[in-house]
């Protein structure tokens, strides 16, 4: 264990994994994270790593994560992000990073149009990432997802480069595609590949008492590479 | 002076709400209806008076927040 990554969670009014992103953090570093109101418009000093959590940030209002994305504090996690510190946007965090644009695409209602909330079967398809380095390129993983709106999509443009340059990091399993996203992309890096939004959730995945432990690795990448 | 903004999804991205409706009318006995795409409609009330300034205004306010122009295009209506 390194304990040297220094984490913020950013809370948004109706952010509700928040804790749970918290407390993933704080089991995998024995370092409790900064937790950052939305209003603040600066980050605390010396963080590493950026999370902006699940939830339904703003109630939805208008489009998923399009009020949360004009937030003050969102100016500076930017900023953060251009100095190429590490974001990592998980499920209404996803949502938020494609509104600013730090991720191309959007993530439209699911095809469905049901609210999916179980586990499902993801392929880590890209190793090369502080995200994603302690898992191996085509290994299977389980993640639960929870969201209504998480088909994401993007031009056949966009879609072709994310996958030539090796951006695609998560993908749903075949025949697990819950919500119709394009290519079965479940996350994405940016392409400088230090912001990574994806649908699932590995914070909920870092405890056996919680039904898995799959997502601890993503946490230790970003410990290994950032601490 | 009022202005009254349709924001609906481009042509080619999918729409499963606007498919779902069509489904229920069709269950609903309305035969003849194809394909369905839904959308918003967002009225704003603003202190600008003269109409090129203002539809200047909203389209900027369209860009930023009130459409996502990666999926969505949009149309502006002003009303004095």
């Amino acid at each position: 264990m390194v304990p040297s990554m220094r984490a913020a969670v950013i809370v948004f009014p109706a952010s509700n994994c928040d804790r749970d992103a918290a407390s993933a953090l704080e089991g995998l570093t024995g370092q409790k994270p900064q937790m950052v109101w939305h209003q603040q418009s600066e980050l605390p000093a010396g963080i590493d790593l950026v999370v902006l959590p699940g939830g339904f940030s703003y109630g939805d209002y208008l489009r998923t994560g399009a009020m949360a994305a004009h937030s003050s504090v969102m100016a500076a996690v930017r900023a953060h992000a251009d100095r190429g510190g590490a974001v990592l946007g998980i499920c209404n965090g996803f949502q938020v990073l494609t509104e600013t644009r730090m991720l191309p695409g959007v993530l439209m209602r699911n095809a469905a149009l049901k609210f999916v909330c179980h586990m499902t079967e993801l392929v880590v398809s890209e190793s090369q990432s502080a995200f994603t380095r302690k898992y191996s390129a085509g290994q299977h993983v389980s993640f639960p997802v929870a969201h209504g709106e998480g088909n994401y999509y993007a031009d056949e443009a966009t879609l072709d480069r994310l996958e030539g340059e090796g951006r695609v990091a998560f993908r749903y399993a075949p025949g697990h595609n819950c919500n119709g996203s394009t290519r079965d992309i479940a996350g994405i890096l940016s392409e400088k590949r230090n912001v990574l939004g994806l649908m699932p959730h590995p914070e909920r995945v870092c405890d056996p008492l919680l039904g898995g432990t799959d997502g601890r690795a993503l946490f230790q990448s970003l410990i290994e590479t950032l601490g | 002076m009022k202005a009254r903004v349709f924001v609906t999804l481009k042509s080619g991205v999918l729409d499963p709400q606007g498919k779902a409706i069509s489904h229920a009318l069709q269950g609903l006995g309305f035969d003849g209806v194809g394909e369905v795409r839904q959308g918003k409609v967002i009225d704003l009330e603003l202190a600008e008076s003269d109409a090129t300034k203002a539809r200047a205004a909203v389209r900027d306010m369209c860009e930023q927040l009130l459409a996502n122009t990666v999926i969505e295009k949009y149309e502006i209506e002003l009303k004095s």
